[in-house]
């Protein structure tokens, strides 16, 4: 059997003194969507950015041996408001110029985006070229930070239908951090449910039961299981 | 050489240099940082002034000091950097005014450099060609670093030797400002002409060479200086202001909708 993209095992973070992940192990196999599902404060986002290396913890984290991950970060609040136009943003990581080219095609936008100032973007097209500044180094691996959030129904559609695209074209392996759980269904190959711990994994139509559900976001949810075509 | 071409040639270096760098503050949010700094600087500035060396050097060593005061009080006390930087600041203006030669304190607050000498302009303009050099060179990575550290980090950057640099670089422009426009109004050297270009540039290429040329045309007020006999520090503020105030109306006619 292949060797999993990524190995993690007993990992525990703690911030400021704070338990935020505790003693989690998952494997993610290579061209797999695995969604991250679990409530605000649940240690998503904590999770990705333990993944990449950015905060410090314990335990074992094993990528692949030279993987390339490629990170779309939640919220960039600063960026709207600078005067930098989408090909400037690009420069940041020095891509050739067919790169950009090759990156714009992959994420179907044209060339006449690069002349625009970032803070001009509708919110799909903000989450595109931030989705295509991820893939700029050609990774092999994606982490996406609520890749939807604020991005308005239609643009949610097309921005789905980019991932299916390039999932396919490249053999991305995905993770993807959510709270929604449309997306779940839609999308993923399997579900890790995280509130601070594991509380489940697993496909999502075997997982993802009512019981499941309102135990995750500890409440009551109703939430029905129901057939797409 | 002229005093006033020596005074003006200063100006236009620091101004710019300052512009440059407030550029990439302005991006950061902490283009108002220059102005404690330069506040704190003070005391540095009142011995250079008793003991008659370069009150750049003087301001330099406590702006280091009021740094590594604020982060050392920060990792200590948990408490924000801004109340940190309220108290370290503004002791350091208390202890100046124990021991600033009263008929010196213009030049302290507002500084003065009509009576540059040659020596120390040579030494101001090598000093702000390096600042302008190293900004630039850490431009688009602390670019990215402003955008996201996390970013940042995935792009293998080494966010804290960027922001150690980037630190000391305004160290050095507010140890240069005050030499203009003294210790009370360096923030407005780095912040003005920045917060002007952003009003009309349209992307980074333009903001950058926009907030350059403002600083060195802010050093315009060197020049009313000479004409009005008002300090210069005070005037190149007003006429860096003054662009602003231009820029901002441009803005908005270029802004209005357009039926």
């Amino acid at each position: 059997m292949e060797e999993p993209i990524l190995k993690v095992k007993n990992l525990n973070v703690k911030l400021d003194g704070e338990e935020i992940i505790k003693d989690l192990s998952f494997e993610v196999k290579e061209g797999e969507v695995l969604t991250i599902l679990g409530p605000n404060g649940a240690g998503k986002t904590v999770l990705l950015k333990t993944l990449l290396g950015i905060l410090p913890y314990e335990g074992e984290i094993d990528w692949r041996k030279e993987v390339k991950i490629g990170y779309v970060p939640q919220r960039l609040p600063f960026i709207k408001d600078m005067p930098m136009s989408v090909k400037e943003f690009f420069d940041l990581e020095n891509v050739s110029e067919n790169e950009m080219k090759e990156v714009l095609k992959s994420i179907g936008t044209g060339q006449e985006i690069l002349k625009k100032k970032i803070g001009e973007l509708s919110s799909g097209q903000f989450q595109r070229t931030l989705i295509g500044w991820a893939l700029a180094s050609n990774p092999q691996i994606l982490l996406f930070d609520e890749p939807l959030a604020g991005v308005d129904v239609g643009g949610q559609e097309s921005v789905y239908n980019l991932l299916e695209k390039l999932k396919k074209e490249k053999n991305l392996t995905i993770l993807f951090v959510t709270h929604e759980l449309s997306i779940v269904y839609k999308f993923s190959d399997r579900v890790l449910c995280l509130n601070k711990r594991m509380l489940c994994c697993g496909v999502p139509k075997e997982i993802l039961i009512p019981e499941r559900i309102s135990e995750l976001y500890s409440g009551e949810i109703k939430f029905y299981q129901h057939r797409h075509k | 050489m002229s005093q006033f071409f020596l005074s003006l040639i200063t100006g236009i270096f620091i101004g710019g240099a300052a512009a440059y760098l407030g550029s990439l503050m302005l991006s950061k949010r902490m283009a108002l940082v220059a102005g404690p700094l330069g506040h704190l600087a003070l005391p540095g500035i009142a011995l250079a002034l008793i003991y008659g060396f370069d009150i750049s050097l003087g301001a330099f060593s406590f702006v280091i000091l009021g740094i590594i005061l604020i982060w050392f009080f920060e990792r200590k006390t948990k408490l924000p950097m801004e109340a940190l930087t309220a108290i370290v600041f503004a002791s350091g203006v208390a202890i100046a005014f124990f021991f600033l030669p009263i008929d010196q304190a213009e030049q302290a607050l507002v500084g003065d450099i009509s009576k540059i000498q040659l020596k120390e302009a040579i030494f101001s303009v090598i000093l702000c060609a390096i600042v302008f050099i190293m900004t630039e060179k850490i431009y688009s990575k602390m670019t990215l670093i402003n955008i996201s550290e996390d970013l940042a980090k995935t792009q293998k950057i080494d966010v804290k030797k960027y922001n150690l640099i980037y630190l000391l670089l305004i160290a050095l422009i507010v140890a240069l400002g005050v030499k203009v426009v003294g210790g009370l109004l360096t923030a407005a050297i780095v912040a003005i002409p920045a917060a002007t270009s952003r009003n009309l540039a349209k992307n980074l290429v333009q903001y950058k060479f926009l907030a350059l040329s403002f600083g060195i045309l802010s050093a315009f007020g060197i020049f009313l200086s000479k004409l009005t006999s008002l300090p210069a520090g005070p005037l190149i503020i007003v006429v860096s202001a003054f662009f602003f105030l231009i820029s901002m109306i441009l803005k908005m006619i270029l802004n209005l909708p357009q039926y």
